[in-house]
């Protein structure tokens, strides 16, 4: 398949970012859902919270598989390079993935107290290590990392674990925590739901200075972005379009409207992962100290006959996807009821 | 121990582990849409209860192999990732088609698989049971494509030199339809469906010998039986076919699958034996020319020996002779066991005969057996190569990954995945000592049996 006419590798560089936002929106929440799982005490809120997500985890780290699935197809030297990096930091993010997904499916599988506590804790542990690593795998690329003439990573695991890379990790768990907490509110009634409703405005707050703070140490701190930042002004409305965002997610709840509210929070992830996108564009990973092995969509990308290939397979199979989350969600839509076969 | 040695262990380990539950999802979902099937079509609720039980084994299966599964995926990046650069723009593809066409349908449909049961229709409940099968069986497609073109590069060239070589697409359809695909596909759905049919069969002959869910278990045998019938027949075929093809395009692995050094005609088949490596000879109980029938087709065709390779083109032999001739026994008894079976069902004595019984509970163990020391054979007798013919498998390695963390990954999965085998087991245990539902037989809500038509207004 060729398109000459197309520049396929800014396509698949946008198609890339489109699946991991499209994880960060859907398994945002589920993860956020795991972080607060430990704030309630009571087993039948605990299983109505699993419940919430129950049908539909799954299917959302898909997208986190098949963004992996396509980044190696797309841009092998970017997988190759970042996954043989931070390898210890993906053996972590392997594990704590494990853990939360076998202790949803093993956790109300039997009675005794030791055995439900056990797996709550490994869920609420493997969601908010999940989101943190995720977030620091991030930051590290926005903050750039060293890569050598080979094009292979040059640093050691501790070199990862810089502030500020930590301080997105940070603002990642929290994002998802607000994210999870209004899914929540949607998913649930009564007693649990007021809870959820409250720790959601309890996340907003936290998530409001975690953004400033990231935002002015980014401008601080990370020259290359504020750089760009100057040269194009106007990626301050997209600042500004996060922020109201936020805003907006009060005013929702407060007429009642919380469906609006949950998608005002998938606007916000929405403009943040845009954000970071047009900041890194064209780099996948920024090279820093030498800025000039950076890994490009260009110097890093499969053949244009691959990326055509590959554009054919997502243009048969994105709607298909598409089509059955949105029946699947409509089918389980309304409020989380327990039965025979909940979690 | 070197990254080399510890990067192979790992990576053999966890994908062996993976391989013990995409079987039993393939197979337990064929055995789904056959019983789901069959009280669609004969509404007797005895159909649906069993539908219900193995949905629920199907349930623990699919989730630790997905857990599981996600390891294997980054696992290319993380240890491989000179590999990875080298057959990115050719095997990339193949996998990232796996998520969008296979995990995306099967994980949705899932969702109305598991929890669906009273929110939708009978007959939509059977499309995403359907779906659900077919989505476990594009994952196999996908991933075998995937590591048949490392076995027989097919529809690509090599671009660049040295370091910055590697493989592009020339032609998609030559890629995916490589040599060994088809038959490679076949033969390991087969094994997937044995692997499915045969839990069932002794999950159900473990109650009829302590006398438990009788009507649930012999419902269940049957339907299993059958399926373990005509897999383990398609399996002896595909395995014949599979061999004529290894003898075609890797005729190395062949002759180390049967420890053959010297090129003979009327080469035999050795039935039982092991490998001198010392004084490159095979000693054991032969079958005079079947080797060359079974390769070729022909008694007398001459079948390459090892003698014709480098030394440092030869995979190692021992254990490939080992691993092919476990599989070929294991898959041999999982056939006989089923044919006794059918004969003694056939005669209406197979639910009182015991020692039968207590055959088919340990024959789970088979078609696993088979699974792994297939899997095996294929892949260490692939060896010096990691693509054949086009890199050696040192090459491939990860270029900055140092040995002492490869080794505390290597802890940490073997400490994780322990841990989840014991819970896998002690849950598996659990539903199997619990048994079916009574309620299930009779279902209500949505799923209520049609009423005939006199009794609605
Ligand atoms: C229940 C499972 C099972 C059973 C009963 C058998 N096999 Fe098998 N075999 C597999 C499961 C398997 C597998 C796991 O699916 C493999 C590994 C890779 C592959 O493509 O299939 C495999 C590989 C494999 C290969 C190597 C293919 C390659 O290296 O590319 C050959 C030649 C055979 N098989 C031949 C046989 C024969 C002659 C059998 C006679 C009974 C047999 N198999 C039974
Ligand atoms: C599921 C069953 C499988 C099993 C049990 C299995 C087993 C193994 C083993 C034991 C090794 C180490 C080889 C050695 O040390 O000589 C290995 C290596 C490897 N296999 Fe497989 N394999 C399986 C499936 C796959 C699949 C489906 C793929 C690719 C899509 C694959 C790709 C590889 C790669 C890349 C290596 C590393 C290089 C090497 O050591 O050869 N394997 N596998
Ligand atoms: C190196 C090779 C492999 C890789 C990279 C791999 C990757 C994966 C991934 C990422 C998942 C989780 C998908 C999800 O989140 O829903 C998964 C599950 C699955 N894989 Fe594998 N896999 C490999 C080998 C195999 C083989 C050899 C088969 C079968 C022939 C297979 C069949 C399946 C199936 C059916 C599932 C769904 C879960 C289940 O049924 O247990 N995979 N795999």
């Amino acid at each position: 398949m060729n398109f000459p006419a197309l520049d396929l590798n800014s396509i698949w560089f946008v198609l890339i970012g489109v699946l991991f936002t499209g994880y960060a929106m859907l398994d945002g929440f589920d993860l956020g859902v795991g972080a607060l799982h430990l704030f309630t005490k009571e087993d039948a809120e605990r299983r109505i919270m699993l419940n919430a997500i129950g049908p539909v985890w799954d299917g959302n780290e898909v997208w986190l598989v098949t963004a992996g699935g396509a980044l190696f197809a797309a841009f092998p030297n970017v997988y190759a390079t970042v996954f043989s990096g931070f390898y210890l930091a993906f053996m972590l993010l392997l594990a704590s993935l494990i853990f939360r997904a076998v202790a949803i499916e093993f956790r109300s599988k039997q009675p005794m107290r030791w055995w439900r506590q056990t797996w709550d804790v490994s869920f609420a542990a493997g969601s908010v290590m999940s989101s943190l690593l995720i977030g620091v795998a991030l930051g590290n690329l926005a903050w750039g990392i060293p890569i050598d003439d080979r094009g292979e990573f040059a640093g050691d695991f501790l070199g990862l674990l810089k502030p500020y890379p930590l301080l997105i990790g940070l603002t990642t768990v929290v994002l998802f925590m607000m994210h999870g907490a209004i899914y929540g509110v949607l998913k649930t009634e009564g007693q649990l739901h007021d809870k959820l409703r409250r720790w959601a405005m309890n996340c907003i707050i936290a998530f409001v200075i975690c953004a400033v703070t990231t935002t002015m140490a980014t401008l601080l701190y990370v020259p290359h972005i504020a750089a760009r930042v100057r040269e194009y002004p106007w990626l301050f409305s997209l600042v500004l379009a996060n922020m109201l965002a936020i805003a907006n997610i009060p005013r929702e709840f407060h007429h009642g409207r919380d469906w609006r509210a949950f998608l005002s929070s998938c606007a916000t992830i929405i403009t943040l992962m845009i954000l970071f996108g047009l900041n890194q564009f064209p780099n996948l990973v920024y090279s820093q100290p030498d800025p000039a092995h950076s890994l490009t969509a260009y110097n890093s990308a499969s053949s244009p006959k691959t990326l055509g290939i590959m554009l054919v397979i997502a243009i048969i199979g994105i709607p298909i996807v598409l089509a059955y989350t949105v029946s699947i969600y409509w089918i389980f839509r309304g409020k989380v009821k327990l039965d025979r076969m909940s979690y | 121990m070197d990254v080399l040695t510890l990067s192979r262990i790992q990576f053999g380990g966890t994908i062996a582990f993976h391989y013990i539950y995409p079987p039993l999802s393939i197979g337990l979902g064929v055995l789904l849409v056959i019983m789901e099937g069959l009280w669609l079509k004969t509404n007797q609720p005895i159909y649906h209860q069993l539908a219900r039980f193995w949905t629920r084994v199907f349930a623990l299966t699919f989730a630790i192999g997905v857990a599981t599964g996600i390891v294997m995926e980054f696992e290319f990046g993380t240890n491989w990732a000179s590999y990875s650069r080298f057959v990115g723009d050719v095997f990339g593809s193949a996998l990232a088609a796996e998520g969008i066409f296979a995990f995306f349908l099967e994980s949705g449909f899932l969702a109305l698989l598991l929890f669906g049961w009273d929110r939708v229709g009978r007959k939509m409940h059977f499309f995403a049971t359907c779906m659900v099968a077919l989505g476990a069986h594009f994952s196999a497609v996908w991933i075998v494509v995937a590591n048949s073109w490392m076995q027989t590069p097919a529809g690509y060239h090599i671009v660049g030199e040295g370091l910055h070589a590697r493989a592009e697409i020339t032609n998609f359809w030559e890629l995916v339809f490589n040599p060994s695909m088809v038959e490679r596909l076949t033969h390991t759905l087969c094994g997937a469906w044995q692997a499915g049919a045969f839990l069932a069969i002794s999950v159900s002959a473990w109650y009829l010998l302590h006398n438990r869910h009788v009507a649930f278990a012999r419902a269940s045998l049957g339907v299993a039986l059958v399926v373990a019938l005509i897999a383990s027949f398609l399996q002896l075929v595909s395995g014949h076919v599979s061999a004529q093809g290894v003898g075609r395009n890797q005729p190395a692995k062949l002759a180390a699958f049967e420890g053959l050094y010297e090129t003979t005609s009327n080469a035999p088949l050795v039935l039982l034996g092991w490998v001198d490596e010392k004084n490159e000879q095979t000693r054991g109980l032969f079958l005079p020319g079947a080797l060359s029938f079974l390769a070729h087709n022909d008694f007398h065709a001459p079948v390459t020996g090892l003698h014709e390779f480098k030394p440092e083109d030869r995979p190692p032999v021992t254990p490939s002779f080992l691993f092919f001739h476990g599989m070929v026994a294991a898959g041999m008894a999982t056939l006989f066991i089923a044919l006794l079976s059918c004969w003694y069902w056939w005669r209406g004595t197979l639910f009182n005969t015991r020692w039968l019984l207590w055959v088919l509970v340990f024959s789970v163990l088979g078609p696993q057996l088979a699974n792994q020391l297939g899997w095996f054979a294929a892949e260490v007798g692939r060896q010096p190569w990691l693509v054949y013919g086009l890199m050696r498998t040192p090459a491939g390695l990860s270029a900055v990954v140092q040995a002492n963390v490869v080794l505390t990954s290597l802890i940490l999965f073997t400490i994780i995945y322990f841990l989840l085998f014991a819970v896998f087991i002690y849950l598996l245990n659990d539903k199997i000592k619990h048994g079916p539902y009574e309620e299930d037989l009779i279902p209500s809500g949505k799923l209520a049996l049609p009423q005939p038509d006199h009794l609605t207004p």
